[in-house]
């Protein structure tokens, strides 16, 4: 590990690897993946088809049936279990296609899965399987606005696919399963029993047992949803398109991306979006630099004082900082609300010292507003080293094991060049916690961006400003979720979470690509 | 840092250095009072408020109370229905109930969840566990809230969500399924923490005739009390702190299924926040927070290691 930090010491700063890791991106990992990966990609789906019709032609008459009849090629081996198994997937598959099971949406209106969603997906309003002008809209947190079921037609329509996915999988898997069995009876074995292949599951395919729960769990709650709301911004699903009512939201393209830049949008909420979006966006960055770096340091700064040798007590300073990080967030959040407000105690504090009125540290949007203007710079500071108090002992706790570990010579060669104790801690200190947590300083940055609890519970992105829901501390996330659960505008919301996406999988992309921990992550064992 | 050399040729020079030894331990002693007075100072207070003499105070100018007493405890745990100012009624204990059945099941599933593809990914080899492991990475980087929108219309249409009256139970069944479902993706502490177990344990077990899931019951489980204490403690304190999930799943519409965060923050600034609860609040938050507090500190150990190697891995 010394070596590595030595070597690390050669090489230029951060900055600079950062930035020309950002231009490889662009002009090599981006072309690479053009000219290389894609043709290989065509070239495995090429071979792919190739075995998969051979397979046909090759296969005994059960291999050839199972393309058709579920489970057929299983029976023909005598493997009846695991052929009435796959036939009994591909009635039911087949009975949710054409039977087309109907869940009721609010207001009692029935809309279809099967085939039938499919059609729906069109989201083409009165040619869609369902009663014109009837239904209802569900809001977050409760109550059905009269709307239109629009939103329930894409849900079962993405499921439904999904359905169609699995199912193809299982088929492929029945025509493999046949196939096995066919090669095992040309070499005169006998074709795995049920038994023996319960037992694979518990071997050979335990990967297959342990990770299909994690895979259909995330593939319902988490790929099916983030590709809804990937599809809700290509939408009109919005506050002010759906008080109309009697119509179904439809598909508009790019429309949503437009209005982030476009200021010369007609409706309110698209000057709203293309007035405010470039400064929350910045502010967005601001914060995220600001509470990660200030955390980080911070946070190894403490840990070099509490490790700091011949130090009495070490244990008691440590469990009060450990304290900030057993209490949940909320609280913490919540009472660091509570004490700087208007009439808190700070502030009464403060006036005791001599200040003449109550500072509005957190952009309190009451009535006492016009009493006690926010300033926005103190608020964003304010906000910033709140979130240090909440962040500093977690990097003290992570760095304190890390600096325990550098080697003892590093210093001990160093004190004897008669190095100072700053020197020190910029050359050998700080280099090596650095290199070690790399990964972790990147993803507190993506988790920073994303930071909806600080804002949300300490400000609600206040001070206001007058005439947009976006406020002055308003991140991304938070102003997403005001444009989605507060004010219905869903198609904005979503455009707002994919920039989000975008700008996260940049960072994250470029650095964790480069880094160790993702590039020789099996090597390490 | 500040290592005393022993030399004891030149004694006047260690005297000075031994003083100025002394003088960077006294300053960090000053540097650390100071430091653990702020850190200390939010967390004394609410305390103090919690034991307000006055029951239901609002937010006021002193940091010290005037009188002292439990009444705000008492206000917490007494319901009172129809008659609650502001309308309403904080449920307390249904709230920590709620709260400790969602934590003890969501822990069971994720820490199962977790353990078991980390094990996967970390033991075994087999064609799409690269390409798992990418599309986890991707996925991560999505907002959470853009998919919990989604989530609730998902609970919503097949009626786990929104619900009011007697069936609003099922909103708290929701919840854990929004909670669970997606834990196994948060396998890479876990996995770290597997790819330092010698990986020849592994083979060697193999050449006895031992399956796969026999090395994961049997040698596996029993070197990982760490991690699986680490992944449990996370996943279990994971519903006391999340907020906003619980939020939109469960919904205002309930007040007896609320789970503690939505409760204490409905009191305050909900859809009909009253100020005078402020001290019944800070009651509610020393209730929360002493169980939550005992138990990290219990299993500090554990969580130290699982930070310090999260911070390597990502």
């Amino acid at each position: 590990m010394a070596d590595e930090v030595m070597t690390q010491e050669k090489k230029p700063n951060f900055f600079v690897r950062f930035g020309r890791g950002f231009v490889n991106f662009f002009t090599k990992s981006i072309p690479n993946f053009f000219t290389k990966k894609i043709p290989a990609f065509f070239v495995r789906i090429g071979h792919w088809f190739r075995d998969f019709g051979l397979r046909f032609v090759d296969g005994s008459i059960g291999t050839k049936l199972s393309h058709f009849i579920l489970g057929a090629g299983s029976v023909y081996h005598g493997q009846f279990i695991k052929g009435l198994i796959y036939f009994g997937l591909q009635v039911l598959f087949v009975l949710y296609m054409v039977l087309c099971p109907a869940i009721t949406g609010p207001n009692g209106v029935q809309v279809p899965t099967g085939y039938k969603s499919l059609i729906n997906l069109q989201l083409a309003g009165q040619d869609a399987h369902l009663p014109e002008g009837s239904g209802g809209r569900w809001t977050p947190g409760g109550g059905i606005i009269p709307a239109d079921s629009s939103i329930l037609m894409l849900l079962l329509g993405l499921v439904t696919i999904a359905i169609i996915i699995l199912y193809i999988i299982v088929w492929l898997s029945n025509i493999k399963s046949s196939y096995i069995a066919d090669t095992a009876v040309k070499e005169g074995r006998k074709p795995s029993s049920f038994k023996e292949d319960c037992a694979a599951l518990l071997d050979n395919r335990f990967h297959i047992l342990m990770l299909t729960p994690t895979c259909l769990a995330a593939l319902v709650f988490t790929v099916l949803p983030t590709i809804m709301m990937i599809c809700i911004a290509f939408t009109t699903y919005n506050a002010t398109e759906m008080t109309g009512i009697t119509e179904l939201f439809h598909w508009n393209g790019f429309d949503n991306f437009a209005s982030l830049f476009n200021s010369k949008t007609d409706s309110a909420l698209g000057i709203e979006i293309s007035k405010r979006f470039f400064p929350v966006l910045g502010w967005t960055f601001i914060w995220a630099i600001f509470a990660t770096f200030t955390c980080y340091f911070g946070g190894i700064l403490l840990a070099i004082l509490i490790n700091k040798k011949g130090l009495w007590g070490k244990k008691a300073f440590r469990t009060i900082f450990i304290l900030t990080i057993a209490i949940p967030q909320f609280i913490s959040l919540l009472v660091m609300r509570n004490l700087f407000d208007i009439n808190g105690p700070i502030n009464s504090i403060l006036q005791n010292m001599g200040v003449s009125k109550s500072i509005n540290f957190l952009g309190q949007s009451t009535t006492l507003e016009t009493v006690y203007p926010a300033n926005v710079a103190v608020v964003r500071i304010m906000v910033i080293v709140i979130n240090m108090w909440l962040g500093i002992p977690y990097t003290m706790l992570m760095t304190s094991g890390i600096l325990m570990n550098i080697p003892a010579d590093l210093y001990e060669a160093a004190r004897v060049d008669g190095t100072s104790n700053v020197k020190m801690f910029f050359k050998i200190t700080l280099p090596y916690v650095i290199f070690i947590t790399t990964p972790y300083l990147i993803s507190s940055f993506v988790g920073n961006i994303n930071s909806f609890n600080t804002i949300f519970l300490l400000t609600e992105g206040g001070p206001a400003v007058t005439g947009y829901q976006a406020g002055e501390t308003d991140l991304l996330v938070t102003w997403l979720y005001k444009l989605t659960i507060n004010k219905g505008d869903f198609n904005t919301g979503s455009v707002i979470g994919i920039f989000t996406f975008i700008i996260t999988a940049t960072i994250t992309l470029i650095t964790y690509r480069r880094s160790k921990a993702y590039n020789e992550e099996d090597t390490f064992q | 840092m500040a290592n005393v050399v022993m030399n004891p040729s030149k004694k006047k020079k260690y005297r000075s250095q031994k003083a100025a030894a002394r003088t960077s331990l006294i300053a960090t002693y000053v540097v650390l009072s100071i430091l653990a007075l702020i850190w200390i100072i939010p967390i004394l207070w609410i305390v103090l408020s919690a034991f307000r003499g006055d029951v239901r105070g609002t937010v006021n100018s002193n940091y010290f109370p005037s009188t002292y007493g439990v009444g705000n405890f008492v206000e917490l745990f007494t319901s009172h229905g129809e008659n609650a100012i502001a309308g309403v009624d904080y449920a307390f204990l249904k709230w920590f109930r709620n709260t400790l059945i969602i934590s003890v099941v969501d822990c069971l599933i994720s820490t199962f969840l977790v353990l078991s593809v980390a094990y996967c990914i970390s033991k075994l080899r087999f064609k799409m566990r690269k390409a798992f492991m990418n599309i986890t990475m991707i996925l991560g980087l999505f907002p959470g809230f853009m998919s919990m929108i989604a989530i609730y219309y998902l609970l919503k249409s097949i009626g786990l969500s929104g619900n009011t009256g007697d069936s609003a139970w099922l909103n708290i069944v929701g919840l854990i399924l929004a909670y669970s479902a997606g834990a196994g993706l948060g396998f890479q502490v876990a996995k770290g923490f597997f790819d330092v177990i010698p990986t020849s344990l592994v083979e060697s077990a193999k050449l006895d005739g031992c399956t796969n899931f026999k090395i994961f019951w049997k040698i596996i489980l029993p070197l990982s009390k760490p991690i699986i204490i680490y992944t449990a403690l996370m996943s279990f304190t994971g519903p006391w702190m999340d907020f906003i999930f619980a939020k939109v799943i469960i919904g205002d519409g309930a007040p007896e299924m609320w789970t503690v965060s939505v409760g204490l923050y409905n009191m305050m600034y909900g859809p009909q926040p009253d100020s005078s609860l402020f001290t019944v609040f800070a009651a509610g938050c020393v209730m929360v927070g002493i169980p939550i507090v005992t138990l990290f500190m219990a299993l500090q150990r554990y969580y130290v290691e699982g930070v310090t190697a999260g911070a390597v891995k990502g």
